[in-house]
């Protein structure tokens, strides 16, 4: 090759030709024959008897393929084929969302009905028809998700620290394993272990909030250790041998190195794995049991949850049947809005102590 | 301050992998030494032996002996932590702490080792360790920034300060200057000449200039092939090994003849 020929442009097709001026659809084209394709939809549901359902999907089959087809013509093929997958992609998504955006529609709709003052200040106590409410349920379920938090975050957390900091050979795959078939424990399984334990220990018939705690641990305690072990295993080493090279033990470099590092990560995934057993029901069933008044305390007798108070006012409702069910509802839109809320906050967590740049 | 460091019959090994074979030499306080060598022959590897850095990989041990001023590093009651309080090390990436300021990464050693200290007395040691590191009139305005907010020579220089606050006897600098730039190159290169004056340094470096420039004995490490352990070839004054190295492996190595 002489060095006085200009090096050419290479572009698709012939080599050494110019860069070719795209010619693309004009940006109302795709528009305007989507709009064609559900009018057209919208006539061909109605030869069946109209219905909007359907109306969307002839829409979208025939639009997709009038797009398709057109940008065949104008664009070429390639960006035919991007259109194409770009429609599939989108109408998976749509797909995927349409039960989330109808449960929480249909959970909006029907909970807001009691979603007021009396539902967060009164318990069941004495109720057998209309109002009443599950403030007993509402502080149940914080105060057992709470102790469940305290019982399974440090053995979680410190399972984590053993398995990426320290764990070697045989014990370290042993404890992996196990944590792996726990994940796998269905939720009644853990109610029944917490059943029987205690049972064996404090005689038949008890039922405590704490029992529903240790069920809960078992649910919650594989969850802390995977997400944590992921995120410990994200800190860069350098950093550990960084800290070893000023002469720092071990301990000490995974309590003020490693930990503040992931602390953002370490945060996120025990919010998440809160927000996981947080609306178990099964487990709760068997251990705390239900009562109709308020009963705060873990280590004495039952205790409501608003799961188990969800579904006791759905499947045994009294003589006022609209009342329960608007009471089960509205138990189910506020653990929406508790997972919602712990959601949030993890993503604020992430945000706020993730290490700063400050570039 | 600066000590002596003896190695004789050096092997050092993953898991079962030899990986250095024999090392025997003698490294003099209040200089320099480099280290030369192609890639994957152990320079790095004898390096980071030298602070028991090594056996933090899993698998990782070393037989024979490391002697600084009649003090093994490797007998059975030598704490490894002691060890690497008194010889510091700087890596190949700067790895400053991201959660920490400039002003925290500096005292990092000390803080972390749960040292008290008054606050004049820290203020102190920050501005003495960043001047010795040449960066203190770059960073002194800024010191409760980040120290991943320094670019990466800043950073680097950032690193050398924490590793000086901690005032080692001896400093291993692992590459220090393979990701930066030829100014903070030179930045660095000053340094090791002023840091000389007062502590044992030891450079891994592939910039033979480098080697050359800083050095006062330098040396020279190869290997027979892939899966073969890496030896000392040579050990010499760095001008002896630049202009009439003794072994024939050297001086193709330097003049460019390998392989």
């Amino acid at each position: 090759m002489s060095t006085e020929t200009q090096s050419p442009v290479l572009v698709a097709g012939e080599p050494g030709a110019p860069i070719r001026a795209r010619r693309r659809l004009p940006r109302y084209a795709p528009l305007g024959l989507y709009a064609a394709g559900i009018a057209l939809g919208a006539a061909l549901s109605a030869l069946t008897g109209f219905s909007t359902a359907l109306t969307v999907v002839y829409g979208a089959v025939l639009g997709t393929l009038a797009v398709y087809a057109g940008s065949r013509a104008v664009e070429g093929g390639r960006k035919a084929t991007d259109r194409l997958v770009t429609a599939l992609v989108t109408t998976a998504f749509a797909i995927a969302m349409i039960p989330l955006v109808s449960l929480v529609y249909t959970v909006l709709e029907k909970g807001l009905a009691r979603f007021d003052a009396t539902f967060f200040s009164n318990s069941m106590y004495r109720v057998v028809g209309e109002g009443g409410g599950a403030y007993h349920a509402i502080f149940g379920t914080l105060i057992i998700t709470a102790l469940t938090a305290v019982i399974s975050v440090p053995i979680g957390l410190l399972t984590a620290i053993y398995l990426v900091e320290y764990g070697r050979g045989r014990l370290k795959r042993a404890i992996t394993f196990f944590v792996d078939v726990m994940t796998g424990i269905p939720s009644i399984v853990a109610g029944l272990f917490a059943f029987a334990l205690f049972t064996l220990v404090f005689g038949n018939d008890v039922r405590l909030g704490v029992m529903g705690a240790v069920a809960l641990s078992v649910l919650m305690i594989p969850v802390v250790v995977r997400s944590c072990e992921e995120v410990l295993k994200l800190v860069p080493n350098e950093l550990r041998e960084a800290s070893y090279a000023l002469g720092v033990p071990k301990w000490r470099t995974v309590v003020k190195v490693v930990l503040p590092t992931a602390v953002a990560g370490l945060g996120t995934g025990i919010t998440l794995a809160v927000a996981r057993v947080v609306g178990e029901t099964a487990p709760l069933l068997v251990t705390v049991g239900l009562i109709t008044g308020t009963n705060l305390n873990p280590f004495d007798g039952r205790m409501a949850t608003l799961p188990v108070f969800a579904y006791y006012q759905l499947t045994q409702p009294g003589t006022a049947t609209q009342a329960f069910l608007d009471r089960a509802w509205t138990a189910a839109l506020l653990l929406i809005i508790l997972v919602m809320a712990l959601n949030v906050v993890a993503r604020l967590i992430s945000r706020f102590f993730a290490p700063k740049t400050g570039r | 301050m600066a000590k002596r460091i003896e190695v004789s019959d050096l092997n050092i090994y993953y898991g079962n992998f030899l990986a250095v074979e024999g090392v025997n030499v003698s490294i003099e306080p209040r200089s320099i030494t480099a280290l030369i060598g192609p890639s994957g022959c152990g320079k790095s590897t004898f390096l980071r032996s030298l602070n028991r850095m090594h056996e933090v990989i899993p698998g990782a041990r070393v037989e024979g002996k490391v002697v600084m001023d009649g003090q093994d590093l490797y007998s059975p009651d030598a704490d490894p932590v002691d060890v690497r309080r008194q010889i510091g090390m700087v890596f190949q990436r700067p790895n400053p702490f991201p959660t920490m300021s400039i002003y925290d990464n500096v005292v990092a050693g000390n803080r972390l080792n749960n040292r008290k200290m008054k606050k004049a007395e820290s203020d102190e040691l920050v501005e003495r360790s960043l001047r010795g590191a040449n960066l203190w009139n770059e960073v002194k305005d800024r010191l409760d920034r980040p120290g991943s907010s320094l670019s990466g020579g800043q950073q680097q220089r950032l690193c050398i300060a924490r590793a000086i606050a901690v005032e080692p006897d001896v400093l291993l600098m692992d590459e220090p200057c393979s990701a930066l730039d030829p100014i903070s190159t030179l930045a660095i290169e000053d340094l090791m000449a002023e840091l000389k004056d007062r502590y044992t340094i030891v450079i891994v470096t592939h910039n033979m200039q480098q080697a050359a420039r800083v050095s006062e004995s330098t040396g020279f490490f190869n290997l027979n092939g892939v899966g073969q352990p890496g030896r000392l070839i040579e050990f010499n004054p760095t001008e002896k090994i630049f202009s009439n190295p003794d072994q024939k492996a050297t001086e193709d190595y330097i003049s460019g003849r390998f392989g």
